[in-house]
């Protein structure tokens, strides 16, 4: 396969997700606090 | 010694316990991986953006309820979160799922070429041609380990994890992939070379 595919190139540039969408799951993350009774899961979002 | 990377499963331990800053690193660690994935079946950088989101929204409620129990296969987890999403995404817009590049975008577009010249860019450019016509053609199967191993990095191991078949399906279908490729190429007596 090295000799047909240009090995670097196909790897090609890094895409990554937009900055703000990490931050939001960071902070989405920090408010969540999921709390089990039972078979029940109550999930509470701080603001 | 100072290099040496925390692993996945102490991380999500961590985070579990309360450490927030286990999912930054995990989010770092993983996010071109996970988005590439996402990417490259949807070739749309809102909607993958939408679907990375809603996947780790899934991580993080299944962390913290406690409900996940995959220590050690994090990556490969994320991975299936993600592909069932991308699913659902078709299902409810009646596609189907299709590696088809877009107006804004074209895997081989972003293919550097440290040539200079006109006369390579143009070889340059017929060879890259070919090769998406060429891949274009294979069985879907084979297509997708392909384009996982070769355009993803994935290893054999997070393949087969993601389309359900074991790792020698997955070497099989890799090992199929490139002789219909050579295949073809011999037929047609096509020149993939600079």
């Amino acid at each position: 396969m090295a000799k047909i595919y240009p090995q670097e190139a196909l790897k090609g540039s890094k895409i990554l997700p937009k900055k703000e969408t990490i931050q939001f799951l960071l902070n989405y993350s920090k408010a969540l606090n999921v709390i089990k009774v039972g078979k029940i899961s109550i999930e509470i979002l701080a603001n | 010694m100072a290099n040496v990377q925390t692993p996945d499963a102490l991380l999500v331990k961590n985070y579990v316990a309360g450490d927030e800053n286990a999912l930054t690193i995990l989010i770092n660690r993983h996010q071109s991986k996970i988005y590439g994935f996402i990417y490259s079946k949807l070739s749309d950088r809102d909607i993958s953006d939408d679907i990375f989101q809603d996947t780790f929204i899934k991580v993080i409620k299944t962390l913290k309820s406690n409900s996940y129990n995959e220590e050690g296969k994090f990556l490969p987890w994320v991975m299936r979160i993600a592909h069932n999403l991308i699913i659902d995404h078709y299902r409810r817009n009646k596609k189907m799922p299709m590696y088809r590049e877009t107006e804004d975008f074209s895997i081989f577009s972003i293919m550097s070429d440290n040539m200079p010249n006109i006369e390579s860019q143009l070889i340059t450019s017929q060879v890259e041609n070919d090769l998406r016509k060429l891949i274009e053609e294979l069985p879907a199967e084979q297509k997708e380990v392909l384009m996982m191993r070769m355009y993803q990095d994935l290893s054999f191991k997070e393949i087969s994890e993601m389309t359900g078949v074991s790792i020698n399906t997955a070497l099989g279908r890799m090992r199929y992939a490139i002789m219909n490729l050579r295949k073809v190429i011999d037929k047609h007596q096509i020149i993939l070379t600079n």
